[in-house]
């Protein structure tokens, strides 16, 4: 059998070649226009939906979930999410930044972790995207210069300089305070940041309390029982800690394995109250202190944030995670609608100019400074009781006293 | 630091370095009967893990008592892959086997985040949370139940091998692929075989480390990895050395952790790697090559 010729083919010369690649091109170019203009401001979220911080980029995407209804109660324009997934991997993070940028992202918004936003604001820098930062702590990214990259979230020293605040303020309405505390920390950049942070920091606020050993671990550890034990062996009093959600589950496991009740957690990063602490260790979770950004509960916007989130997902705690995203995405939508336009300058110069008093975070409201970094937020002190977070801290935003010392794991 | 940290720590490496060889002993086993290298073997144990994880959520079964049910279902896919899979690829140059296995790994980490998600889970036995005070020692009673059982399996594999016929033939083919065929045994059908008793015992050694670890579907490289290391280090191909090799790195990873930075312990285990390709390339219970 024969096979047909080629020759048979329609012939394409470089005219019908032009002809059909402007056509396509055309074709391609046309739906993104009309979707660039009718559905508001393209915003790429980058979090990391998968990976050892999953659980907790998950608690921020619902954060994203029920924004959309709430800024439209506001009077804010709609926006169009791009979402994205980081993997928990700072390459895959850049990777992802790009993409969006080159799929239309008009602004960035992202990625809970400090390794990861370093990484993406240094691509948004490089394009000229405005990138706002919804959780990262590390203090250099708002250090460099960037003209594009702004952060509504507490540094590294603003965390630990209200936490010792805080601390001393629980410890001084109970009457009781540690003598000693072992630290074990993450060694991600967060993690470290805070390490280098406490060193400069402690001395300046005369804690009760020294620092033992300080004991540090792999973000992606899969059993944490050497450095539990190497903990316990210090002989501290009270256990300090900076962690991310897989690694406070972990710890806690083989504290009450180990049998060491130390007098009482004190963790200045996430991890101890996010949900899926509490129901996976149910009334083991009860007790351990959180120092983090956190929100007032008698705003406005912080009972509307709380009601969607209800609705939308009953049964979890407003947190950090979703909060400091919905602020991101509040930042994004404020600057568009003042901006009234999507281009990334005009968005980044009204982003400097943000002045956001009705919003969730504690403080004053959302204001950035000259490097792009809200310096006015303010921490909180909340402690896990019976499946609930309540606000031990400071004075005048609490809703509870705290439990100090925390009640022993064999007592429970 | 007292001294019974050190016991503790040691002990506790000890157990989980029991299941970390009953896991490459499968890894083992494999190579060392069809001379295949399993790249997706740590992606096989995650299988288990969310079998086991599953079979929790869903009845209550506790992963102990699943563990030869899990077995038998991962000894099931490791014969079907073996048979319909591999076997095209047995005479082929070895980085189409390499290609073909990293493949389905990529296949099995990604079926695992769609039906299972991203999230870490765990089974949260009755006896989770237990642990027994022997004097000054307060050992994990988890690890004490999986270490036990890591050895009963791996007795059961060794038994196996050397009192039954067909692991008497299995270990014929190891020895002389080219007799083995003269004397008439099914060499296809017994590769089958030896690829579904390696996948059967990292389908244990699954449905173990459920209850020292939490599963995520990412979590099957770094298991792959860490087989290839220790049975690197006990001598491919060798059962006895890949037990060994577990136990050695799962001690080293402890104590290293304790006396220098937990942070720093996988590096210890990369170093005995190191030190074995250097100094005793067929590893600590290899054959050397004649």
């Amino acid at each position: 059998m024969d096979r047909k010729p080629f020759t048979n083919s329609p012939r394409v010369t470089r005219r019908t070649f032009a002809a059909g690649t402007a056509a396509t091109v055309s074709l391609m170019a046309s739906p993104a226009i009309l979707r660039a203009q009718g559905a508001g401001l393209k915003v790429g979220v980058l979090l990391p939906r998968s990976g050892a911080q999953a659980g907790i980029g998950q608690d921020c995407q619902r954060g994203v979930d029920v924004t959309a209804g709430i800024l439209k109660q506001l009077g804010y324009p709609s926006l169009q999410i791009m979402n994205a997934d980081t993997e928990t991997n700072v390459e895959v993070a850049r990777a992802r930044a790009e993409k969006l940028i080159s799929d239309g992202a008009q602004l960035l918004v992202g990625a809970f972790d400090s390794g990861q936003s370093t990484a993406i604001a240094q691509v948004a820098e490089q394009k000229g995207i405005p990138f706002v930062i919804n959780i990262a702590a590390a203090p250099p990214i708002t250090e460099q210069g960037y003209k594009f990259v702004f952060r509504n979230f507490a540094t590294a020293p603003m965390i630990l300089s209200d936490a010792f605040v805080n601390q001393k303020e629980v410890f001084e309405a109970s009457g009781v305070a540690p003598k000693t505390v072992v630290f074990m920390h993450v060694n991600d950049t967060f993690g470290t940041a805070m390490q280098k942070g406490i060193g400069g920091l402690m001395p300046k606020f005369n804690m009760p309390y020294t620092i033992k050993e300080t004991i540090s671990y792999d973000p992606t550890a899969r059993d944490l029982s050497v450095e539990v034990s190497k903990a316990k062996a210090t002989g501290a009093e009270a256990l300090m800690v900076v962690s991310r959600l897989n690694d406070a589950i972990l710890i806690t496991r083989e504290m009450v394995k180990q049998r060491w009740s130390p007098m009482g957690v004190l963790s200045m990063g996430p991890g101890w109250y996010e949900d899926q602490y509490l129901k996976t260790l149910g009334k083991l979770a009860d007790g351990p202190l959180s120092f983090v950004p956190w929100y007032d509960p008698n705003k406005k916007v912080s009972k509307l944030l709380e009601a969607a989130l209800a609705k939308a997902h009953p049964g979890i705690n407003l947190n950090t995670n979703q909060i400091y995203t919905f602020e991101a995405l509040m930042v994004a939508a404020d600057a568009y609608k003042r901006a009234g336009s999507a281009d990334p300058k005009a968005l980044a110069d009204a982003i400097r100019k943000t002045n956001i008093t009705d919003n969730v975070s504690t403080g004053p409201g959302i204001q950035f400074d000259a490097k792009g970094q809200n310096d006015k937020l303010k921490n909180a002190g909340i402690q896990n009781r019976a499946g609930k977070l309540v606000t031990v801290a400071p004075k005048g935003a609490t809703n509870a006293k705290a439990e100090w010392p925390m009640k022993p794991y064999d007592k429970r | 630091m007292p001294a019974e940290i050190y016991l503790n720590v040691a002990i506790s490496g000890l157990l989980t370095g029991l299941v970390y060889g009953l896991m490459a002993l499968g890894l083992s086993v494999i190579f060392g009967v069809v001379r295949v290298v399993n790249f997706a073997h740590g992606e096989m144990m995650t299988i288990a893990m969310y079998l086991a994880v599953a079979l929790f959520a869903s009845f209550k079964l506790d992963p102990l008592l699943m563990l030869l049910p899990i077995a038998g279902v991962l000894f099931l896919l490791g014969y079907a892959m073996q048979n319909w899979l591999i076997t095209p690829f047995i005479n082929r140059p070895e980085h189409a086997q390499f290609m073909l296995l990293i493949a389905v790994a990529i296949i099995m980490v990604n079926g695992l985040l769609i039906v299972f998600g991203p999230d870490a889970q765990n089974v949260q036995t009755s006896y989770s949370f237990d642990s027994f005070a022997i004097g000054p020692l307060i050992i994990d009673a988890t690890k004490v139940y999986a270490g036990l059982a890591a050895i009963v399996v791996a007795a059961a594999l060794f038994a196996f091998f050397k009192f039954s016929l067909t692991g008497k033939a299995i270990r014929a083919c190891a020895d002389n692929y080219t007799g083995a065929l003269v004397v008439g045994l099914d060499v296809r059908r017994l590769y089958a075989l030896t690829f579904g008793l390696g996948a059967a015992c990292v389908g244990a050694a699954g449905a173990i480390l459920v209850l020292i670890i939490d599963v995520t579907p990412p979590l099957g490289p770094a298991f792959t990895l860490l087989a290839f290391i220790i049975v690197i280090v006990g001598g491919l191909g060798s059962m006895p050395g890949a037990l060994l090799g577990g136990v050695l790195i799962g001690v080293t990873e402890a104590l290293a952790g304790l006396l220098f930075t937990p942070s720093a312990k996988s590096m210890f285990a990369f170093a005995i790697l190191v030190l074995v390709l250097l100094f005793r390339p067929e590893g600590i219970m290899g054959k050397r090559a004649s």
